[in-house]
């Protein structure tokens, strides 16, 4: 195992040209030799494994979903940032790499993050020559927008479906190399457990989910690409199937897991209406660019929304912020929402929401052009609520929306196992303790086009005819303990759904280690949620059997998964004495409720370590700022 | 509210299948029409019996991965929805919803509601996409691409891949579907070089894959939840006879 981040040295703009050079090659000829394993085909894993076979290696692609492009990066909707600087208003790459390490709280990494800045324009560059429709001006050259607080218009979009187009072009990339034989895509197939074979990444065991049928699958690499765990929450804007089992697996295997309590909760979401809520729908934050966010300035006031005039509103966040005003940075958006409902202005039935008003964009702009713009969002703010925005202001309230936390990863995206590498949302690399609008995209698709197809190289390059047989006592011992784990699940029987065992996990997690954390809170939630592990073990019941269909079980094993993180998720946000990005704890605050990070402490990334039945191990990676200086985020 | 499911039930695709009946309590206006399965399917395994297997993962319309017909209509009773955004205010207290699968050769049904579509993805590996590798390309902006074709690609790029085109043809044709494909590369300068070969490899996948031909009865236009238009279907057709003539 090693914990070194292999950050290259040099100036922090020549690193990753340098690290490129400084990186052993495998020989072309080579190439086909080597098998690598990619789980988990969403941006980052479609990108990669596109890339992989495109530079003549073996794939194998396993995802549970049917297809690739099913993945829950599709639901992406803002943009996707990129230093092009076509706008000429001053952007550039050290720009976006401060924007974006300021914006993490100064929680991650300089020579990472300079590293992402530094690709994104590649990144545009990709996309384009596959076909994807990015918005265009007249003069048929693409066009930009602000996003998520930048000052700087560097985000590019494709309407309201940016996801969408970008991982349809990765999709294609990849189905292109599917056609030629040199991936070989798995589809609803889950990846159980991670195979060591002397402490490296060999090999998978997967549950194949239309048979039940159980593989053994060996390789030289093993790539894990499978996104964010926001689900822990229950309720999230995260599709329904995201999970954590994949990096939980690997976790339990010895990768470490950095972070963990580094959530984001997104301050634009249509609020929870009834008690069978199933999931939460994002409101792109490109809205607060024209709607103005407000709440009544009595407590309790239940009148009409068009009925409360102008001096009875508090716009809280024109009034605390005057410089960002409504485009501050979502952890303080949403910590400010929570705030105004905690102290009774929330508004709607349960008053847990504000309001997000576009009566002035539409008087200034005209009805035409906010539709224009924002017209899709608003149609699906009314097929979900009944409610007509262009009439009554939309209601929204923060909802948990994605992870910056993830298995701990090297500079060149390894994780502390050798031969594990983990990409995209799955890993904690980029994003610090907040990540910013349209950044997320940027990161899956830099990791997967053009990271890990050079990083990867230099681990193969030693590992030649390494194969491990799938008949090695790893894989079958780790395949006798997914059928184990499958039939104990099947077999408790009890009296409670797996659903209502994990909205009960949701409501600790929400309560405890939410928008806002304290100790006593914290270490309720570590005494609550391995009780509530043992009611799901004792009490859960999951119908049906391993052999066919089972979607039931499918979820079971995710949220006994989930119930692990969640612990480790607490214990994360205990240690961590100080509030940064999206981590707040009530202790560590400035008098105007602004939160106040420890840099003495705590500039540093925390990886856990797994324990069989003991609270895992805190390792410390610090983090060296020679580049910027951390300054006090301010958006006053 | 109170509602009965009517739900088409078959174990697995050899199996034969049936409708089940389900009365259902407690169902609010403001639920999704899948939240009310959910509910269902809670009871149903507290009750020992098996849940009903349905298709779903977004459950925003942009996925593409859930698929049923309500009442007789691919995706439900509304235009330019899917079927996870169908909510319980477009049905009246009282009334019986039928819920059934796609219906198509080449979508096999898995289990009760949900199908196998992978046939769509053996139509795109043999030519829906650019070929572009990693790191190959010029600036983005070298290549001016008028606003208006780029609008309309896009709208051909919106195509989710659901199948409600299929499902709801007569001849189960998914002409819509790789009709929105086609266009959208033919809009674009970067799909000019592999034009021909994209459209003849893709219409010969889709007819070894065992979909239907199409006889313009519009169907799939008014089910798709997108919106594609048919005219993308004509487009199609006009590369399709270039590309034959050589
Ligand atoms: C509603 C919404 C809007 C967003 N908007 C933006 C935006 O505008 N800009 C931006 O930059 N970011 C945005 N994000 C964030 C961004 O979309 C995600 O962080 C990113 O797409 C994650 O990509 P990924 O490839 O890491 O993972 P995913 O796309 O989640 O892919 C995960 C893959 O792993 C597979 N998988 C997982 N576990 C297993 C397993 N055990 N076995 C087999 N396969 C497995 C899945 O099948 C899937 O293929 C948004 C997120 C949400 C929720
Ligand atoms: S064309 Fe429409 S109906 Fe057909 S797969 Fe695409 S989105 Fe679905
Ligand atoms: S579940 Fe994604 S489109 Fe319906």
């Amino acid at each position: 195992m090693s914990f070194q981040s292999n950050i290259p040295d040099g100036p922090l703009k020549e690193k990753w040209t340098k690290h490129k050079f400084d990186l052993k090659l495998v020989n072309p000829a080579n190439k086909r030799k080597y098998n690598i394993i990619v789980v988990g085909t969403g941006l980052a894993g479609a990108s990669a494994a596109a890339s992989f076979a495109e530079l003549g290696y073996n794939v194998q692609a396993f995802s549970y979903h049917e297809s690739p492009r099913r993945a829950h990066s599709i639901a992406a909707q803002g943009g996707i940032n990129a230093a092009k600087n076509y706008p000429n208003d001053g952007d550039s790459i050290y720009r976006l790499f401060y924007d974006t390490i300021k914006g993490g709280d100064y929680r991650a990494r300089e020579a990472n993050v300079y590293r992402l800045a530094e690709i994104s324009n590649n990144i545009i560059d990709q996309c384009v020559a596959q076909g994807v429709p990015f918005a265009r001006e007249y003069g048929g050259l693409l066009d930009n927008r602000s996003f998520g607080g930048a000052q700087v218009s560097r985000t590019f979009y494709a309407r309201g479906q940016t996801g969408q187009q970008l991982l349809l072009g990765a999709y294609s990339a990849l189905i292109r190399q599917m056609g030629k034989g040199t991936v070989q895509f798995h589809p609803r197939h889950e990846m159980l457990d991670l195979v060591l074979v002397n402490g490296e990444a060999k090999g998978i065991i997967t549950r194949n989910l239309v048979t039940g049928e159980i593989n053994r699958h060996s390789a030289n690499a093993v790539v894990l690409a499978t996104g964010g765990y926001g689900n822990v929450f229950f309720l999230s804007t995260n599709a329904m199937a995201s999970n954590v089992t994949a990096a939980w697996r690997a976790h339990r295997k010895g990768a470490y897991f950095a972070n963990p309590c580094f959530t984001q909760i997104h301050p634009t979401c249509i609020p929870v209406s009834s008690e069978h809520q199933s999931k939460l729908t994002l409101m792109s934050e490109s809205l607060r660019n024209d709607g103005r966010v407000w709440v009544p300035k009595k407590k309790g006031d239940n009148r009409n929304p068009s009925d409360i005039p102008e001096e009875d509103r508090d716009y809280y966040l024109e009034r605390l912020y005057p410089s960002f005003g409504n485009l501050v940075p979502r952890d303080v958006a949403s910590r400010r929402a929570k705030d105004m409902c905690d102290k009774g202005h929330g508004v709607g039935n349960t008053g847990l929401a504000v309001y997000l008003d576009f009566s002035d964009a539409i008087q200034r702009l005209g009805r035409d052009a906010v539709s224009a713009k924002y017209g899709n969002l608003f149609d699906m703010y009314q097929q979900i609520t009944g409610e007509n925005p262009y009439e009554t202001p939309m209601r929204i309230y923060p909802a948990v929306h994605y992870t910056m936390g993830g298995l701990w990863v090297d500079y060149n995206l390894m994780s502390n196992v050798p031969g594990l590498f983990v990409l995209g949302e799955a890993n904690f690399s980029d994003h610090g303790a907040n990540r910013l609008g349209a950044s997320a995209l940027m990161q899956g698709l830099a990791d997967g086009y053009f990271i890990i197809p050079q990083t990867i190289g230099n681990y193969l390059s030693e590992k030649l005819n390494e194969t491990v047989s799938i008949e090695d006592s790893a894989f079958s011992s780790a395949e006798n303990d997914v059928r184990e784990r499958a039939e104990k699940l099947l077999s408790v029987n009890g009296s409670r759904t797996v659903d209502d065992i994990h909205k009960e996990l949701g409501k600790i997690l929400w309560d405890n280690v939410g928008m806002s954390r304290e100790s006593s809170g914290l270490n309720e939630a570590i005494q609550k949620i391995p009780a509530l592990r043992e009611e799901f073990w004792n009490n859960v019941r999951v119908p049906g059997n391993n052999e066919s269909f089972n979607p039931e079980l499918e979820k079971a094993g995710r949220v006994a998964d989930f119930l692990e993180l969640g612990e480790t998720m607490a214990r994360d946000a205990l240690n961590r004495e100080e509030s940064c990005g999206g981590h707040f704890r009530e202790e560590h605050q400035t008098e105007e409720n602004e939160a106040r990070r420890n840099d003495e402490g705590y500039t540093y990334v925390a990886a856990w370590e797994y324990q069989d039945g003991a609270p895992p191990n805190l390792h410390k990676e610090s983090l060296n700022f020679e580049n910027v200086s951390l300054t006090t985020r301010s958006y006053k | 509210m109170q509602i009965t499911l009517k739900v088409w039930r078959q174990s697995d695709a050899n199996s034969p299948g049936d409708f089940v009946s389900y009365p259902v309590d407690n169902v609010t206006e403001d639920m999704s029409f899948f939240e009310v399965i959910d509910m269902l399917n809670d009871e149903l395994v507290l009750r020992g019996e098996e849940p009903i297997a349905f298709d779903h993962d977004c459950r925003e319309g942009i996925c593409g991965t859930c698929g049923i017909f309500i009442d007789g209509r691919a995706h439900g009773p509304l235009q330019g929805v899917t079927s996870c955004q169908v909510h319980m205010r477009s049905f009246t207290d009282g009334q019986e919803i039928v819920v059934e699968p796609w219906r198509a050769r080449a979508f096999p049904v898995i289990k009760d509601l949900a199908v196998d579509r992978t046939a769509f993805d053996r139509i795109m590996a043999s030519g829906g996409y650019i070929s572009v590798n990693t790191g190959s390309s010029v600036d983005a902006n070298a290549t001016p691409i008028s606003k208006h074709d780029a609008d309309e690609a896009f709208d051909a790029a919106a195509c989710i891949g659901c199948g409600a085109c299929v499902a709801s043809c007569k001849n189960a044709s998914a002409m819509l579907f790789v009709g929105a494909k086609v266009s959208q590369y033919a809009l674009l300068p970067q799909g000019q070089p592999e034009s021909k070969e994209r459209v003849l490899n893709m219409v010969a996948t889709m007819d070894d894959e065992g979909f239907g031909s199409c006889t313009n009865t519009g169907a799939c236009e008014s089910e798709c939840p997108k919106e594609i238009s048919l005219e993308h279907i004509a487009r199609m057709n006009r590369e399709f006879i270039k590309a034959s003539l050589g």
